[in-house]
């Protein structure tokens, strides 16, 4: 019952937030928030760590951009192709990596994803180093104009509100039931009958898809699209965030992406604070050496806080057992 | 004289730059297949060290001026020292946990180093030029052979060489490989098992470090040299499978071979031939062309 007030007063602070704080990162948040989440599907319920969910991310961002910009199509239809093509890519993907177990398998997600980042590299109509520029966002239906950064927030919120009550059944459906069991002991769900790899594939595609319809909203929502998406450091940027929220809880890649997107906004601001009071002129430049503080959090994160945060939490108040 | 309409000096000074890179995938896997047989760790690290093996080389002759063959012993001794650090105080606890912990931990140390690198070097490459007794080059007759590409086509086989006969032919490799199989069992007999844990890592990193120092004049030194290496080498390591040693050092140069091949005839695939080569393995013989499925 808690649970469910809680997640109230979240929504509803969340339908304030944009009178409140910028749109426009909102919405990047949000964006980021259902990519955490997509991927803690695959780590935190099946077991599986991909190192390539960038791919997803970035292809459709891609894909919806393509789509919007030179196609001319409405903003929905640019959000399904996007999803769709992360479905489609993480299939392709899925079944190559799922013949391998462990670390391979997070190899080989890595190395694919590599393949599809130079391909999007040169590929034409991505505009390569530059990146794809200028995406309208369009019109809802055909009506709600959304350049109103409001009425996008709106589309944003409800987007990822409903992607996230989609994940959360998954999560306590029998299939994601089966797949825990997979997580927990994948032998004995062999012997069981179940048809593992199938299972994981599944919830290799759907994850793909969830991850996709982040990347495509993304796109729409900030007008382009560049290779920083499809790199491998954004594929370590979501395993981060997942990390730092808390491995196979619901509500850890949440809290997660917003720690690590309002850290990666405000990381400059921060090192001029520490500048200011140890005097070290050299914290004047954290902010363009994210990847210092990244890499120290994942070191932390994994020597002493390989709970995370929700984890951390849920593990002292025992009030909602971490799945 | 053209081969397919390619001139033959163009065809073999890519042959040679596909054999050098070669020469660096089967370092980089070699000592990847060695650290993950006794850690189970797969050290993502690999390429962040190869890079910091270059800019010691790099720094060495700019402050210091201690030129290529000093840095070449050197660089490998002070990364390797350096491994050993990470793994005393880091790795050390993690041993016990899912294999994955090991990765990302190492994940988190290549951003570091290649964030620290960054913030003092900027992205662009520092020049290192080729040490004195090996510039120029050799007329063959059929082609010119840059010194310093022979060199470090030799020296990477001989260190690789040296590896393999170390592991699989002296008591010390027996103990290596005793270790691999059932480190409980070697503990009992009385072999310190984790002070060759220790080793064994700061080799694995050593040998990234030797082959970043040969690196150094061949392409620029800059922060970020290793950390597309790496992606490629764990596509190597994929198609190779790390059970053997000689598996990993023939799919090294292999690779390298043909992808030098394909920046000849069909240069838009170069980048990506290696990945393409790994999904057809992986739907042909998924264990890898020398591995045994666990």
């Amino acid at each position: 019952m808690n649970k469910k007030i809680g997640y109230a007063i979240v929504f509803l602070a969340l339908l304030g937030a944009p009178f409140v704080m910028y749109p426009v990162f909102l919405m990047k948040v949000l964006c980021f928030v259902l990519f955490a989440c997509a991927f803690n599907l695959l780590i935190g319920f099946t077991g599986l760590l991909s190192f390539g969910h960038a791919a997803f991310f970035g292809s459709a961002g891609y894909i919806a951009g393509y789509a919007l910009k030179t196609l001319g199509l409405p903003v929905e239809a640019g959000l399904l192709l996007g999803t769709l093509g992360g479905a489609l890519i993480g299939l392709a993907m899925g079944s190559l990596a799922i013949r391998r177990q462990g670390i391979y398998f997070t190899m080989i997600t890595l190395a694919l994803a590599q393949m599809l980042y130079f391909v999007w590299l040169q590929a034409g109509f991505t505009g390569g180093e530059d990146g794809l520029q200028g995406v309208p966002r369009g019109k809802l239906l055909g009506i709600v104009n959304l350049e109103n950064d409001l009425s996008m927030y709106y589309v944003v919120l409800a987007i990822v509100v409903a992607a996230f009550a989609l994940i959360a059944r998954i999560i306590h459906s029998p299939f994601g039931q089966v797949l825990k069991a997979v997580k927990e002991n994948e032998p004995r769900a062999i012997s069981l009958g179940y048809d593992v790899d199938r299972y994981k594939l599944m919830a290799f595609v759907l994850s793909a898809a969830l991850a996709g319809l982040a990347g495509a909203t993304k796109t729409a929502v900030l007008g382009f699209e560049t290779l920083t998406d499809a790199h491998w450091t954004m594929s370590g940027l979501v395993v981060l965030m997942t990390l730092v929220g808390g491995l196979g809880t619901i509500a850890g890649p949440i809290v997660g992406a917003i720690i690590i997107i309002a850290l990666e906004n405000k990381l400059g601001e921060l090192g001029n604070l520490i500048a200011n009071v140890t005097s070290i002129a050299w914290f004047r430049s954290l902010g363009e050496s994210v990847t210092i503080v990244t890499g120290l959090i994942f070191i932390v994160c994994v020597l002493a806080f390989r709970r995370g945060i929700v984890g951390e939490l849920a593990a002292r108040f025992g009030r909602s057992r971490p799945h | 004289m053209e081969i397919f309409g390619i001139p033959l000096q163009a065809m073999l000074s890519q042959l040679l730059l596909g054999l050098v890179n070669g020469s660096f995938y089967a370092m980089l896997s070699l000592g990847l297949a060695v650290i993950f047989g006794l850690l189970n760790v797969i050290n993502f690290a690999h390429g962040a060290l190869y890079m910091m093996g270059a800019f010691l080389a790099w720094m060495g002759l700019s402050y210091f001026g201690l030129n290529y063959w000093v840095m070449l012993v050197a660089a490998p001794l002070l990364v390797g020292v350096f491994g050993i650090v990470i793994e005393k105080t880091m790795l050390r606890w993690l041993y016990k946990l899912d294999h994955l912990y090991g990765l990302l931990l190492t994940f988190g140390i290549t951003l570091m180093l290649e964030g620290l690198f960054r913030s003092f070097y900027g992205v662009s490459g520092q020049p290192y030029s080729v040490p004195e007794a090996l510039a120029g080059a050799t007329d063959l007759g059929f082609m010119v052979l840059p010194n310093y590409r022979a060199w470090v086509v030799v020296a990477s086989l001989s260190v690789c060489l040296l590896t393999w006969f170390v592991i699989e032919k002296t008591k010390l490799g027996a103990y290596l490989r005793a270790g691999t199989e059932n480190p409980k069992l070697v503990e009992a007999f009385g072999v310190n098992v984790p002070m060759m844990v220790t080793l064994t890592y700061g080799f694995g990193v050593a040998l990234a470090a030797f082959a970043g120092v040969l690196a150094a004049p061949v392409i620029q030194v800059s922060p970020l040299m290793g950390s597309n290496l790496i992606i490629t080498v764990f596509a190597v390591v994929v198609i190779g499978g790390m059970g053997s040693i000689l598996g990993s050092i023939i799919t090294g140069m292999a690779l390298g071979i043909i992808e030098g091949l394909t920046r000849v005839f069909y240069p838009e695939l170069s980048a990506t031939v290696v990945f393409i080569i790994m999904a057809i393995v992986l739907m042909i013989r998924p264990a890898g062309l020398f591995g045994k499925e666990k």
